[in-house]
């Protein structure tokens, strides 16, 4: 077998490489919808239902989108500078624990204020979680996927030793959850009916923000090119090491963010099961995209709905919602394959 | 009946025809030499023999039978040995792990290390090449390690030898060395095909010359009868004229080392060293790769900031570290690995053209936002300024030749007419017409008054371009001589890391 | 402290010590025969998951207990498979590659567990290993019980590390293993297919870890549990870097990292009072990040780590 690269790449096979991982995605989970016993297209059908049907499904899908939108972020601005920041589910909940410390009555602003003061202090303690893998990474070699993974257990831990012990509420009735945060804190909702939130406005902000950085700015040049050849970024003179650090600060608070967001957005309080995973879907979300901030918000809008689909489609038949779940992470093998395909030729014979 | 034939060998690689039509022979006891400039399909050929790639169309003969294509084992089977231009060792593997592998099946329960000690101990008596077995790769020298690919292929014995631009890396007195156990060799009934693009070592080494231009053979001749300038005309097709340093009265210092040194590296750390090279001077630099050189482009290019004694550019000091700063003040750099170093293959050729200066107002606002229009309006005139044949300032930098990167740099490092240049390899793997176009440019530079060092292993290279050749061994520099002051045997001496100096005198 | 010191001579602590250990050892050493190769196998947390899963799944469907370590070993071998087609063949990231295998592993065990059992609020239990005493040893004081009277699981771990060490260091196919992961092109330059030895290596590696998973469900908790895995595979991948890529520092690794969590759930007991648990919980965690900032300057990265190897790439 020969791969050899393709000598150029239309830019409509680029943005289709996408759309052929997911349908790719969807044909191989039809193979386990087909093993449930249940038909494939009505399958599919409640889960678009479930995700697109009603004013509520796409009010539903949209507030599900928000987390998936700022860790997708996250993940694309590590992954360009090829720093793989694994952690972004730790770097939300540091994002929750700063939103509670600051926002549950230690201070209080206007809400013009509030707000934005939840956001910066949850980006700050997101990008602090980053700071020992950046270091242990730029300074001693040290993977960062790893450290960044394992930090994740640590963070959970810290969490529920905090909403089980000095941050728990004494008004939740013996569940471990953390007081409210207050009312001028709250991320208002968008719509008279249903959960969604300012937190998509801020997201979609974020991502239009990141686009121009990484576009038009010299950091994000600075960014790509370290990505791409660092040993040719260093010697034209970029700061490898200080631009890695950088960007692990930016994609630590754009986690942290999410986790401000669905504390002081969605739930109102911390609590244990704040995220069901926001943080590795994002990297599904950043992959889908291919690393583009705007891609990203489609992605995550994607992914969203079919997290929210499988939840009603589970409902509605005998498929467990485990579902939606291998279906990211076949969404991330495929994105990985067609990517590739769009890009290189593979020939069977020299 | 020929030891290996090639018949009619052809290969493409999309619309680039590598090899075309190649026939070729090869008999027991001689050494052929395949000469051809960068590019010409040498190494592809041996390749197709190795089976690391297969023809397209053409077969190989090995003792009269047909090589089946596409097989490495094949090809090792029926007695050819390879030795290739990047050695394929193991650093942190041993010599003998390094020799022994693949030679037994992997399904092997149990390693036969004594029979391969026996038999690695008699080839090192029979042909000369004594190296020690359990001796770590990473720790012997280039020359030990080119020792072990020789031992790798004897060792599975290889009737037919392949060596691959295999004094590249080494000092005229290591070549010399080899020659010999080439020459031992063929006298035990050895077939050699020697690949290199240098005259003077194909005279030198060889029985027959076959010249390959743009992969097909130009021509074969028996080394008694041929001639210098004759077999150049016919590897390049026309009459090669080598650049000329037309005398000139150098001016005022530009750069100024005095005591520099560098701690760590081993035989690369820099030990005190002195240089001066002055306005309309080209000094440079011999030397075996590996001996200090990189450190020594590291530090005048910034990379490396942390070092002992003073570095002065124009009598000011060095800002010791700082890349861009560096290149503010009238530096201009050509790195040694343009895809490494010099290029973002990924990033368009604008891009690559502003990374120097990408904070400067020229092409940014507040060092902040990226001044697109006025980075491609300047790319646009450095492309053509120096002739990069690209599709435009958008164009995507790894599609471009090696040659037109090469232009790329230049233009980067030389369109802001610096008065100090730091040129390492400048014309490394480049073809015929890139290598004339990058010295004429370097000799413009000398003529408009900028003060060059030229770091490079190939002497030839040097002795062509240099006012003065100063020689680094062990990370020590020799004092700077005016080119022929010493011979190139003094020079080899010194590169091998006695003074040839003292000796001479 | 006299306190910590006495739970050093109670059998429940080597025993737990050896519980603890027996799914690291496989894991670490399916890894670092992964990246002795030159692949960075970072599947293993969904890969374990696989193993216990489907392991546990084989006994409780009917199946004998070996015949549910095959199983794993295979649905591990599997995983790996396709690790090394995208790794090894296609030439992907391995950092990506890895994290989406433990995605779409994890994933697809949960998914199948819940179709097989769409009903079961308490996990069910499967009659685990029974514990093998070795004559003579099992009845040395403290230690004779704990280390000799185990699953024959705990054996075959403790047993893998020679074998592994032997092969890797002693036969032709293990140096292929390593010289693929040092200089791919040496490898393919003396006549062996260099993605053949990544990719078998790869599926091997796999295997081992998918057995680790399968102690957990087999001969530890009896039952599968969502999230049981629990980073124990992320764990693996720091004792490798801490074990230079050793078998045999693996095993001490191992046993070091196990010893302390088995001595941190007793302290647990003793300290139980004024530090809260959570945090002896998060030692596992910073206890691997140590490890590895330990190591970081002194070990040799295997050169060809996270280097992929295309055939016929000009070079």
């Amino acid at each position: 077998m020969i791969i050899e690269p393709r000598p150029s790449v239309s830019v409509l096979r680029a943005g289709l490489a996408p759309v052929w991982a997911i349908l790719a995605a969807l044909a191989l989970c039809a193979v386990l919808i087909f093993w449930t016993g249940t038909s494939i297209p009505t399958a599919y059908f409640l889960l678009f239902k479930g995700a697109f049907g009603s004013a509520f499904a796409i009010n539903e899908t949209l507030t599900r989108s928000i987390p998936l939108i700022f860790t997708g972020l996250a993940v694309a601005v590590a992954f360009r500078a090829k720093f793989y920041n694994i952690g972004a589910e730790g770097q939300l909940y540091a994002g929750a624990l700063a939103a509670t410390y600051f926002g549950t009555g230690m201070i209080t602003l206007p809400p013009v204020l509030m707000i934005p003061f939840l956001m910066i202090v949850g980006a700050l303690a997101g990008g602090a979680l980053l700071i020992v893998p950046v270091l242990l990474k730029t300074r001693m070699k040290v993977d960062e996927v790893v450290t960044t993974l394992l930090l994740n257990f640590v963070v959970l831990l810290l969490v529920s030793y905090l909403i089980e012990g000095p941050w728990k509420d004494p008004m939740s009735l013996g569940w471990p959850q953390a007081a409210a945060v207050i009312d001028e804190g709250v991320l208002p909702p968008l719509l008279a009916k249903g959960r969604l939130h300012l937190g998509l406005v801020i997201a979609l902000a974020a991502s239009v923000l990141i686009w121009a950085m990484m576009r038009f700015s010299v950091l994000g040049y600075e960014i790509r090119a370290v990505g791409y050849n660092a040993g040719a970024a260093e010697f034209s003179g970029i700061n490898v090491s200080r631009t890695v650090i950088i960007t692990a600060l930016i994609s630590g608070g754009l986690a942290g963010m999410a986790g401000v967001s669905e504390t002081a957005g969605l739930k109102g309080y911390l609590t244990l099961d704040l995220s069901p995973g926001f943080g590795y879907t994002g990297i599904a979300v950043a992959m889908l995209a291919q690393l583009n901030p705007l891609g990203v918000i489609p992605a995550a809008i994607f992914l969203s709905a079919v997290y929210v689909g499988s939840d009603a489609m589970s409902r509605a038949i005998n498929i467990p919602t485990y579902i939606a779940d291998v279906l990211v992470g076949v969404s991330v093998l495929a994105v990985l394959c067609s990517v590739m395909l769009s890009q290189y030729r593979v020939r069977w014979r020299t | 009946m020929p030891v290996l034939e090639f018949s009619g060998v052809t290969k493409r690689f999309g619309t680039l025809t590598a090899n075309d039509s190649v026939s070729l022979t090869l008999e027991q006891g001689e050494v052929l030499a395949l000469l051809g400039e960068n590019g010409a399909g040498k190494t592809t050929l041996m390749n197709i023999l190795f089976g690391h790639y297969q023809a397209d169309e053409g077969t190989i003969f090995v003792d009269g039978k047909p090589l089946p294509p596409g097989s490495t084992q094949a090809a090792i089977k029926a007695g050819v040995g390879m030795v290739h231009q990047h050695f394929t060792l193991a650093g942190n593997l041993t010599v003998l792990e390094n020799i022994t592998l693949g030679t037994e099946s992997l399904w092997s329960w149990r390693q036969e290390t004594r029979t391969a000690r026996e038999k690695l101990a008699d080839m090192a008596r029979d042909y000369g090449l004594a190296v020690d077995p359990d001796a770590q790769v990473s720790e012997l020298s280039v020359g030990e390690r080119q020792r072990v690919e020789i031992l790798k292929a004897l060792y599975r014995n290889a009737r037919i030898l392949i060596l691959d631009e295999p004094t590249a890396v080494l000092t005229p007195q290591e070549s010399e060395g080899l020659f010999a156990i080439l020459k031992s060799l063929t006298a035990k009934g050895l077939a050699v095909v020697f690949i290199s693009h240098k005259l003077h070592e194909i005279l030198a080494v060889s029985d027959r010359i076959a010249v390959l231009r743009r992969g097909a053979i130009v021509g074969t001749l028996a080394t008694k009868d041929a001639d210098r300038a004759q077999i150049a005309e016919m590897m390049v097709g026309r009459a090669v004229t080598l650049p000329r340093l037309t005398p000139m009265e150098p001016g005022a210092a530009m750069l100024e080392i005095e005591g520099l040194s560098t701690t760590g590296g081993g035989a690369s750390a820099l030990r005190n060293i002195d240089l001066t090279i002055r306005a309309h001077e080209i000094v440079g630099i011999a030397g075996v790769a590996g001996n200090g050189q990189r450190i020594l482009a590291d530090v005048l290019s910034g990379l490396k900031g942390d070092f002992a004694g003073s570095v002065r550019l124009h009598g000011k000091s060095l800002a010791a570290g700082r890349p861009r700063a560096i290149v503010a003040s009238g530096v201009g750099r050509i790195p040694e690995d343009r895809h490494a170093r010099g290029m973002v293959g990924d990033m368009e050729v604008w891009e690559n053209l502003i990374s120097e200066d990408i904070r400067s107002r020229e092409v940014s606002r507040w060092g902040l936002i990226i001044d697109r229009k006025r980075a491609t309006a300047r790319a646009e005139r450095q492309i053509a300024e120096f002739d990069v044949r690209c599709e435009g300032p958008d164009a995507e930098t790894k599609l471009l030749s090696g040659g037109n990167m090469q232009k790329l740099i230049l233009a980067r490092a030389l369109s802001r007419e610096p008065s100090f240049i730091l040129a390492n390899q400048p014309v490394r793997g480049l073809d015929e017409g890139a290598i004339a176009y990058v010295q004429n440019r370097l000799l413009e530079a000398r003529q408009r008054g900028a003060a060059i060092l030229l770091i490079s292993e190939d002497l030839d290279e040097l002795m062509a371009l240099c006012d003065r050749i100063a020689v680094m061994s062990h990370g020590k520099l020799s004092e700077a001589l005016p080119t022929g002051a010493r011979t190139i045997a003094e020079i080899g001496l010194m590169m091998a890391g006695q003074d040839g100096d003292r000796q001479a005198a | 402290m006299s306190d910590l010191f006495e739970i050093l001579l109670t059998a429940g602590f080597w025993a737990a010590t050896i519980r603890i250990v027996s799914p690291l050892i496989f894991g670490t050493l399916g890894e670092l025969i992964c990246e002795r190769a030159g692949v960075l196998n970072l599947g293993i947390e969904g890969i374990m998951t696989v193993g216990a899963m489907s392991g546990w799944m084989w006994v409780y469907q009917g199946g004998g207990l070996w015949g549910g370590v095959l199983f794993a070993a295979a649905m591990g071998a599997l995983f790996g498979l396709l690790h090394a087609a995208f790794t090894v063949q296609l030439g992907l990231s391995q950092h990506v590659t890895g994290i989406g295998i433990t995605l779409f592993a994890s994933a697809l065990s949960y998914f199948v567990y819940r179709m097989l059992l769409p009903l079961a609020t308490t996990p069910p239990k499967i009659e685990p290993f029974d514990e093998v005493a070795i004559p003579g040893l099992s009845d040395l004081p403290i230690i004779g019980e704990a280390l000799f009277n185990q699953s024959p699981l705990t054996y075959l771990a403790l047993l893998a590390v020679p074998v592994v060490w032997y092969v890797l260091h002693r036969t032709p196919l293990g140096l292929a293993v390593r010289m693929a992961g040092e200089n791919p092109v040496a490898v393919e330059a003396q006549g062996i297919n260099v993605l053949a030895v990544r990719t078998g290596a790869v599926v091997v590696g796999s295997a081992l870890m998918a057995v680790g998973g399968a102690f957990i469900t087999m001969s530890w908790f009896d039952a599968f549990y969502f999230g049981m895995i629990n980073g124990r595979g992320w764990i693996c991948v720091a004792l490798v870097i801490f074990a230079s890529w050793q078998p045999g520092k693996a095993l001490a690794g191992a046993f070091i990292f196990a010893g302390l969590e088995a001595l941190q759930v007793r302290a647990q007991v003793l300290a139980g009072g004024f530090i809260p648990y959570q945090f002896f919980l998060m030692l596992p965690y910073i206890m691997s990040i140590l490890a590895m900032i330990v190591m970081a300057r002194k070990t040799k990265y295997p050169q060809a780590l996270l280097v992929p190897f295309r055939r016929g790439e000009r070079v």
